[in-house]
């Protein structure tokens, strides 16, 4: 029970978790994490290529712009110069240009390369010649900054190659993630499915070892747990890669955002020293451009072509030019000697630079300051522009840097630069750039003397570095995130800074170098962001996803395993319950065979003592005792095969048997065994058989009996003192369809309702059959039957307490009766109609019921049943066949109220062969017509119908009548019952000839019938014993006993009947006389007997029959020789003294036939030799 | 004058028989016998009748030789000799002879020589006396015949 309890917990709890779906559970979100392992690579690969690609365009971008800009500069330039000379002399500019070509030369590669690109300003024709050449000095100037340009795409694109380093390593680390990832599931899957081999394979055993011991089942159990604590170490493995895989995706993006910041920060950091580099020679070549034109128009004109005026006006004019410089001035170089001429000239003196207070000097007045010393020469300015005419007259050489300056760019002829310093006047921080002027035309490979030489004068224009800077990063983009410091690194020791702010991420930056086109001088840009480093939420957002993800699928995957765990767990449980429920199973089984068998046989010995003791002389008391004991035994006896029976279906182990048989035999065996209870209780019980049903049919006798015994003894036990019991076989074919039927008493049965008292056998209500019959499924089948097979309903309808209606669902459960009042108030185990319905299931068909409580219950079964060969009659009815030839042909006049009774007893009258009509009462039979009357060999009169006033007009007429009449009928009375003092009045009375006692049944009918119509004749017992005669004449009959007075009987016995019978003493010697061929047509053993008993007399005899039909088989010896037979197989039936069940057993154990008690008996003998001899 | 003879002899033929069955001498089982005798077999019942004495009395010969010896009592020869006579005696239908077989047999179970004595002289006395009354019967059988009767069947139940 306990364990039938847990089953259930068990079955449930699964079904709740439906272990089916676990594995895809299992697979699914394995799949949805290699899905997003996936996505998540397309989408990187995506981002990073569509990144590269906007880089690219942007520099491109940047390139033009810069080299667009210049161009634009440089035309603005020339269009200036043309326009401020264009009026005065056209011709001097053509010298100009050149003059100033031979400079160029050597660029012209590149110019050439570039004039494709500026095919615009060629398209414009002729008036844009001298642009032209202006635009290829541009550029060629440009040329140093260019190169750098040009390297820019190599610079990038070994950025470019570094970065696609960088991708292929981070690829090639993402590639081995992944290798990583797939090697964890392939060893996860192989180990799984290893597992589940091993698991499969430990199943096996333990199947094939249904109770196997429990060590076994705990190995299973530990490497399940094992296999769970695998599992559980691969998640934690996977998780931990899951974690990994996330921080190192954030290192990673973070990495390249820092990558990319830096880049960024180059580049713009590039571009502006780009930028103020080209901006810074842009200025440079015009103050070189303006220091030619001076030297052109003041030293190369005579007089003069510039003075101050002129040469503000235009420095004012091409101010534009120079957005950097914050003033230009013009220095003469006047050595000593000339010092004094030139001071008359120009009617001012040299002054001499304030050096020692340069930095303090806020407004400074030329002047305040001191005529300059004397020295070798002096470089007084001459020409300023407006905005440092301050420094006219100032001489140059005075301050340390210009002179430095100056000597250094007369040396070099090249534009030098000053290193920072505080600016006169404006007090900014800036440098000051120095051209020479020369008097003549240099060879390009002059010395420094000869430039010294050729020295007449300076060009000088100061920087103005600060807002220099800021002016032009503020033409740039992104200002306010970029700081850009610029320093002057000439001196390495000590850096000076030129511009910059304290502001700004000092943690990172950049340095770009700056070349301002003095190479004696280093200039560096540093530039850093002003913001720090944004937190970088592309990079975390992405990774924590991840690692989202990965919780929840590791979180998954734990319940997951956590419950084939459990799972698991419970199967194993299950598997160890159904093992035990199995073993238990078994085990009652055992018990119940065991048992009933060892209850069996003391029962068959108790039995069998109690039989000998009502043998014994006992008085009444004693008698009483002991028959109680003895019917009690039966009983037990009874209750024991039924369990067996129970638990032989149960283990499917009962088979039916297919013999032809009478089943109106057998339903007059069943009624005649059960009238006496019925009479006692004043039941009327009927039998009914329809004449559709064939005389025989095939199927098990012993089981149809046992079922209808089953299903009356209940009725007869529930139904008390009243009403009847109706008994009544039909096709299923008939109750197909209620419309056509023509058995008379269905078509009552049928019409009637059960609340309708009026046609039933006994007048009291029944419940009507057909609402089981509904019921059943087989019954209304269209599929066709094999024509060999018959449906037989059976249907057994009684009056009694009807069943509970509550109670009506669990009648068919084996021990459960109605209610546990039932079996104190009637008794019984309850266990017979659930062995009634097993067999009728057996027999392929149905059983049902409909009852209603006070009013009865109507049992239906169905059953199918072999059609037997039409020339196979049985052989039990033999014995009567003499009789129902004498009554065949015979009428007969039922008179009864019920009409269906007056069928039934009709139907009994048929069987032997007596035709029968049927009135309603006895006044009917007065008023019907005499021809009915005529001929009748007997009226049968129910006892309900009797009266006797109306009687005796009948038997007048009969008197009266006699003349015309060759016989006067016999009157039969029927009565359910009457006491012998009853029947003698009756028939004492002289109107009645016999009184018939319900339930009719052929044999006591033929009886009453010969009785009374064979007048005086009597029973010829000989008549049987013909039959039996003739069954066993001239047959060869064996009998083999130990003890001479039985072999004498049985001698006699079987020789009465004909039989030739031959007398063996010993089982040995029966042996001899049965050894094959031999001419015995049966053989009847004795079981004891000294020497050689009974039992294995057989066994030796089968043996040999056995080898001899082998030998026949197989062709070694030929079938003629042993003649008549193709095989072997004497009949040997036992004879015993003892009727135990297991003697029985074992008889047919060891190869007997059959089975008769002695001392022999007429019936037993006769049913035990039928078998065996077919009648010829 | 001989119809009476025979009527009466008939009558006391079946008082005879009926006695021998209300006294237990006899069962069923002699009637079965009786009617297996027909005209084919005149003397059956006597042959087999005389057969079963014959047997009785060699069987009780062999077993008191064997249940002489106070020690040494063979009780399975004993035991077959009882359940040989238990056979015949049963289908003879000699009730009486039959119950002491069985208690005999019990004591022969148990080996219980004083028992087995007793139970001996029991089974003795009863075929004996079973002897002389079927000899009576058979006598009176004969006298019927002889009358020119025929021997009326009987119906004990």
């Amino acid at each position: 029970m306990s364990i039938t309890c847990e089953l259930l917990n068990l079955t449930s709890k699964k079904a709740k978790k439906s272990s089916s779906s676990d594995k895809k559970w299992l697979k699914k979100p394995l799949f949805f994490l290699i899905l997003c392992g996936s996505l998540v690579i397309v989408l990187v690969m995506f981002l990073r290529l569509g990144r590269s690609q906007k880089e690219e365009t942007d520099s491109c971008n940047g390139e033009e712009k810069v080299l667009y800009r210049h161009q634009n500069v440089t035309r603005s330039e020339i269009h200036d110069l043309v326009s401020l000379f264009s009026d005065s002399d056209q011709v001097t500019s053509f010298e100009c240009h050149k003059e100033s070509s031979p400079g160029m030369w050597t660029n012209y590669g590149i110019t050439c390369s570039l004039s494709v690109r500026s095919d615009k300003q060629e398209t414009r024709g002729l008036p844009w010649n001298l642009g032209l050449g202006h635009s290829i000095s541009s550029t060629s100037c440009m040329c140093g900054n260019l190169e750098p340009i040009l390297q820019q795409p190599e610079n990038l694109e070994e950025e470019n190659h570094e970065e696609g380093l960088e991708q292929g390593l981070s690829s090639y680390l993402r590639n081995a993630w992944w290798c990583l990832i797939l090697g964890v599931l392939v060893c996860h899957k192989i180990y799984v499915s290893h597992s589940k081999a091993r698991g499969e394979r430990k199943e096996k055993v333990h199947l094939q070892e249904a109770l196997a011991p429990k060590k076994q089942q705990q190995r299973a159990q530990t490497s399940s747990r094992g296999a769970g604590r695998w599992r559980k170490n691969i998640l934690l493995l996977g998780i931990l890669g899951g974690v990994s895989f996330s921080v190192w995706w954030f290192w990673d993006t973070n990495e390249e955002i820092i990558m990319k910041r830096r880049e960024t920060l180059a580049n713009m950091c590039d571009e502006r020293a780009r930028v103020l580099q080209d901006q810074f020679n842009v200025s440079l070549n015009h103050v070189h451009a303006l220091s030619i034109l001076v030297s052109t128009f003041h030293h190369g004109k005579i007089p003069s072509a510039i003075d101050q005026r002129t040469f503000e006006e235009y420095t004012e004019r091409t101010n534009f030019e120079r957005p950097l410089t914050s003033g230009v001035a013009y220095a003469l170089k006047v050595p000593h000697s000339e010092r004094e001429k030139f001071e008359k000239e120009h009617g001012w003196a040299i002054k001499k630079m304030e050096t020692e207070d340069q930095t303090v000097v806020q407004d400074c007045v030329p002047e305040n300051f001191d005529p300059a010393p004397i020295q070798d020469e002096y470089a007084p300015v001459i020409f300023a522009q407006e905005t440092v005419s301050h420094i006219v007259s100032v001489d140059m050489m005075s301050g340390e840097e210009d002179r430095e300056n100056i000597l250094r760019a007369r040396a070099s002829g090249k534009g030098v630069l000053t290193s920072p310093f505080k600016l006169l006047k404006s007090n900014h921080l800036g440098v000051v750039l120095t051209f020479a002027v020369y008097d003549t035309s240099l060879p390009p490979d002059a010395t420094e003397e000869q430039r010294v030489e050729a020295t007449i004068g300076y060009l000088g224009a100061s920087y103005d570095m600060p807002s220099l800077v800021e002016k032009l990063l503020h033409q740039l983009a992104s200002k306010q995130t970029i700081a850009v410091d610029v320093y002057d690194t000439t001196n390495t020791s000590g850096l000076i800074k030129m511009y910059g702010s304290e502001i700004g991420d000092i943690s990172e930056q950049h340095i770009s170098s700056l070349d301002f086109g003095d190479p004696s001088r280093n200039h560096e840009m540093h530039c850093r962001f002003k913001h720090k480093l944004p937190i970088p939420w592309t990079a975390i957002t992405p990774s924590i996803l991840v690692l989202v993800i990965t919780f929840l699928v590791g979180y998954i995957l734990y319940e997951a395993i956590n419950r084939i765990a459990t799972v698991e767990e419970d199967c194993q449980k299950m598997r160890e319950l159904k093992a035990r429920a199995e073993a238990a199973d078994i085990a009652k089984s055992q018990f119940l065979a065991t048992v009933s068998h060892e209850i069996r046989t003391p029962m068959n010995g108790v039995l069998g003592m109690l039989k000998m003791l009502m043998d014994t002389d006992l008085d009444a008391k004693q008698m009483d005792y002991a028959q109680t004991a003895h019917g009690s035994g039966k009983d037990l006896t009874s209750l024991i095969n039924e369990v067996l029976d129970q638990a032989k279906i149960e283990s499917g182990r009962l088979e039916l048997e297919n013999v032809p048989f009478d089943m109106r035999f057998i339903l007059d065996n069943v009624s005649s065994l059960l009238s006496g209870k019925a009479n006692e209780k004043g039941i009327e019980l009927a039998v009914y058989v329809s004449s559709q049903v064939p005389d025989v049919v095939v199927g098990d006798p012993s089981r149809f009996r046992q079922i209808i015994t089953n299903l009356v003894g209940n009725s007869i036990k529930f139904t008390q003192e009243r009403g009847h019991i109706f008994i009544s076989v039909h096709l299923a074919d008939e109750v197909k369809e209620p419309l056509t039927i023509e058995d008379a008493v269905l078509k009552q049965r049928l019409a009637l309702g059960c609340s309708e008292s009026g046609e039933t056998v006994s007048g009291f209500p029944a419940v009507n059959a057909w609402g089981s019959w509904k019921n059943f499924k087989t019954c209304y089948s269209t599929e066709s039957q094999n024509s060999d097979q018959i449906k037989l309903l059976v249907t057994v309808e009684d009056t009694g307490v009807g069943i509970p209606v509550d109670a009506q669902g669990r009648i068919f459960t084996p021990f459960m009766q109605a209610d546990s009042s039932t079996s104190r108030t009637y008794g019984g185990t309850g266990i017979g109609l659930s062995i009634s319905k097993r067999l009728v299931e057996l027999m392929q068909g149905e059983m049902g019921f409909v009852s209603e409580p006070g009013i009865g219950s109507t049992f239906s079964f169905t059953g199918v049943f072999g059609k037997a060969e039409t020339n196979t009659s049985i052989t039990k009815l033999e014995r009567f066949d003499l009789a129902i030839q004498e009554f065949t042909g015979l009428r007969a006049l039922v008179i009864d109220n019920r009409n269906i009774r007056a069928e039934v007893t009709r139907y009994e009258l048929r069987r032997l062969g007596i035709s029968a009509d049927i009135v309603s009462s006895l006044r009917m039979a007065c008023t019907c017509c005499i021809s009915k009357l005529e001929n009748l060999a007997m009226i049968l009169i129910d006892k309900d119908a009797w009266n006797k006033e109306e009687f005796s007009v009948l038997d007048e007429l009969f008197t009266r009548s006699k003349v015309t009449f060759t016989r006067v009928p016999k009157i039969f009375l029927l009565a359910t019952s009457a006491t012998l003092t009853e029947r003698s009045e009756m028939k004492s009375t002289g109107l009645i000839d016999e009184v018939v006692i319900k339930p009719l049944r052929m044999s006591v009918l033929i009886c009453c019938l010969q009785e009374t119509l064979v007048n005086g004749k009597k029973r010829q017992p000989n008549r049987q014993r013909r039959n039996l005669g003739h069954l066993l004449r001239e047959k060869q009959i064996l009998v083999v006993d130990d003890n001479l007075v039985n072999r004498r009987v049985a001698e006699g016995a079987l020789k009465k009947y004909g039989a030739i019978v031959t007398c063996v003493e010993s089982g040995k010697a029966a042996l001899a006389m049965l050894k094959p061929p031999h001419n015995f047509d049966a053989c009847f053993m004795d079981l004891q007997m000294p020497e050689m008993d009974g039992f294995e007399a057989t066994r030796r005899v089968r043996e040999l029959e056995r080898e001899i039909n082998k030998k026949i088989a197989s062709g070694e010896v030929s079938a003629e020789m042993f003649c008549k037979f193709s095989s072997w197989h004497v009949p040997i039936l036992a004879m015993t003294a003892d009727v135990i069940q297991a003697t029985h057993e074992e008889c047919m154990k060891c190869g007997m036939d059959g089975y008769v008690s002695k001392p022999f008996e007429e019936e037993v003998l006769y049913t035990a030799v039928a078998r065996f001899f077919e009648p010829c | 004058m001989n119809t009476i003879v025979v009527a009466q002899l008939q009558r006391q033929f079946q008082d005879y028989i009926v006695s021998l069955y209300q006294q237990g001498f006899l069962d069923n089982q002699f009637s079965e016998l009786r009617k297996l005798q027909d005209e084919g077999t005149p003397d059956f019942v006597a042959e087999v009748v005389s057969l079963f004495f014959d047997d009785c009395s060699k069987l009780i010969n062999t077993m008191s030789i064997s249940l002489e010896r106070p020690d040494n009592v063979d009780f399975k020869q004993v035991d077959s000799g009882v359940h040989q006579l238990k056979g015949s005696s049963s289908s003879v239908g000699a009730r009486r002879v039959k119950n002491v077989c069985i208690s005999f047999k019990e004591c022969c179970d148990v080996q219980n020589r004083e028992g087995c004595l007793r139970c001996l002289q029991q089974v003795d006395y009863e075929y004996k006396m079973l002897k002389t009354k079927l000899q009576d019967l058979f006598n009176l059988e004969k006298q019927i015949l002889q009358a020119g009767g025929t021997i009326p069947q009987v119906d004990i139940n």
